[in-house]
């Protein structure tokens, strides 16, 4: 078996002034994640998974449950309630995630993860070149030749199917779909060992949804990275992920290869998802 | 001066509870060098933006004994420099004041740093439109102190990243990020590169102050000051070249190798001149007493 990139450990997250009804009163039994007694929002009522070298798991459930708020947690823009996350990098040094202060989750970051938003007015600074964006990346991780720099992000370009020309447009003068490929090269020139990808497609034409999921895939046999991919959308798992855990209020209700919850789905929301997207 | 002084008007202008909180605050600000200390500002019988956070400096700490020199476009007799040295004696009896930078104690200045060699024990007071280094990058100044105390300069390294995009080179040509004892990066004030450069290991204390800002920062002696710069392009400070591409002199005391201030003569030909006019006045007296 592969070294585990990340174990996740019953992380919690709620937003709200907690109540010790909380976690029993949610969740996908409850059909809400709302407490009804101190109506604080458990995002994540105790979430659990472990993560493999190179491999891709995928995080489907419906708008809501919970996706987002847990790799955003992973990639420390925003803290958890309780609970643990443990990294284990590329020299197999195992980090307590939470327990990180902030420079060094500035650091890991930087150097061990990277993250692609849905929406690239979060992932990329809209003041700055395509490069720029791009170099910042390399900048915080302390390179300072200018040469070395360019290199680096002309083969990320390269890698992302960016023609060089454009290097240093502004983010604003490219397509939806662009901006996307500029975001996953930000995110990949620091070589991390991690990637989050968090509904990246969603809300692109098809035809450009389907090339950069062309794309993801190609980086996946190319780089040494593993990924979470974060989607409502059954299609892009199928396409991306070798395992799937399904999400729902909170929760974790299944999870799996993803072949086999696709083809076999035992719980009822899964079955549900399914079907409907049938 | 709208301000008309009286008889109970405080040694110093400011009272003593003021003068001490600013030197609390210089005192932090020499301890953490770079590190931007916030002090309540005080009003001053002169508009912000026209030194005050300088004065504000210069008056907690000047005593009978001192001897101050003001330098406003590297010119002693500007008028803002007088303004401020007519101001400073009339609430500081028995004050010096001196042209001559090797002589004072104290010497107030906005956009240069004098050209004469200073020593130890002299003490150089900036007066700081923008105190903070990341405002070009960064509009929250709740953000670019979390930036600070972490060090994430990134954004103002994409900044000279994209000067070299553009232009080939980084066109800062004042106010030059500069990182101050390995860790804080300063705005130095609008001074010219060429002085930006001299702050590296000099023997004063530079004390750096922004009235609007409410902010007071130092550079103490020795310490390293380095301006941010890639390590294929390299900080430069300015060159001044004649016609002829040779290394520039002063058109009035001969000098070179000092900042100059540009001049146009009539047929279009530039000339240089010294910027510290009290540099070029030395210069210019030893020369006539044949030294
Ligand atoms: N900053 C916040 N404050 C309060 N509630 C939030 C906040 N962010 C997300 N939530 C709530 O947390 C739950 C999970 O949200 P999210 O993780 O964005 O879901 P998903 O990505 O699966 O659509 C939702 O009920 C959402 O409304
Ligand atoms: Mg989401
Ligand atoms: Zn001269």
């Amino acid at each position: 078996m592969a070294n585990k990139v990340l174990e996740v450990n019953n992380v919690k997250k709620v937003y709200g002034s907690e109540c010790p009804d909380c976690l029993q009163s949610t969740g996908p039994e409850h059909a809400s994640n709302i407490c009804p007694s101190c109506g604080s929002i458990v995002a994540l009522g105790g979430v659990s998974f472990d993560l493999h070298a190179n491999e891709c798991l995928g995080i489907v459930g419906e708008s809501g449950s919970g996706k987002s708020t847990l790799v955003k947690s992973l990639y420390f823009d925003q803290s958890v309630t309780s609970g643990k996350a443990w990294f284990t990098d590329q020299q197999g040094e195992r980090i307590d995630l939470f327990a990180q202060h902030a420079a060094q989750q500035r650091w890991l970051r930087n150097n061990r993860l990277g993250m692609v938003y849905q929406n690239p007015h979060i992932g990329l600074n809209f003041d700055f070149t395509v490069g720029g964006n791009i170099a910042e990346r390399l900048l915080m991780g302390g390179s300072r030749n200018y040469a070395k720099i360019r290199s680096s992000v002309q083969s990320y370009l390269e890698k992302v199917e960016i023609p060089l020309a454009r290097m240093d447009d502004m983010p604003a003068d490219f397509s939806g779909g662009m901006q996307q490929r500029v975001q996953i090269a930000k995110a990949l020139v620091t070589k991390p060992s991690l990637l989050f990808l968090d509904e990246v497609t969603t809300g692109l034409d098809l035809s450009v949804q389907a090339r950069i999921l062309d794309l993801i895939l190609q980086l996946r046999y190319d780089l040494d990275v593993a990924m979470i991919v974060v989607t409502h959308d059954l299609g892009v798992v199928r396409l991306l992920a070798d395992r799937t855990i399904v999400m729902k209020n909170g929760q974790v209700v299944e999870g799996g290869l993803t072949d086999q919850v696709l083809h076999d789905p035992q719980h009822k929301y899964t079955q549900r998802l399914i079907s409907s997207e049938l | 001066m709208r301000h008309s002084l009286t008889q109970q008007d405080h040694f110093g202008f400011i009272d003593e509870y003021a003068k001490r909180e600013v030197r609390r605050a210089t005192l932090k600000a020499i301890c953490i060098p770079g590190y931007q200390v916030p002090y309540s500002s005080r009003e001053m019988p002169m508009g912000r933006g026209f030194g005050t956070g300088g004065l504000q400096l210069t008056l907690s700490m000047i005593g009978p004994t001192d001897t101050l020199k003001v330098i406003d476009q590297g010119s002693d007799e500007s008028v803002n420099a007088e303004n401020i040295k007519g101001f400073v004696q009339q609430v500081c009896s028995g004050v010096h004041v001196t042209n001559k930078a090797t002589e004072a104690s104290i010497v107030q200045t906005r956009h240069r740093i004098p050209e004469a060699p200073m020593s130890e024990g002299q003490i150089l007071v900036f007066q700081v439109p923008y105190p903070d280094s990341l405002v070009v990058v960064e509009a929250s100044e709740s953000k670019r102190r979390v930036m600070h105390s972490e060090a994430d300069y990134a954004k103002l390294w994409v900044k000279l990243y994209e000067d070299i995009v553009r232009y080939g080179e980084i066109t800062i040509s004042h106010r030059y990020p500069t990182e101050i004892h390995g860790g804080y990066v300063i705005d130095p004030s609008p001074i010219p590169r060429y002085d930006t450069a001299r702050l590296h290991q000099s023997p004063v204390i530079h004390l750096f102050g922004a009235g609007r800002e409410k902010k007071i920062y130092a550079v103490p002696p020795y310490t390293d000051a380095k301006p941010l710069a890639f390590e294929d392009h390299a900080f430069r400070v300015e060159s001044f070249l004649d016609q002829d591409g040779e290394q520039a002199s002063c058109s009035v005391c001969g000098a070179k190798g000092v900042y100059f201030d540009e001049h146009y003569t009539d047929d279009g030909v530039v000339q240089y001149k010294c910027s510290d006019t009290d540099f070029c006045l030395q210069n210019l007296t030893n020369q006539k007493n044949g030294q």
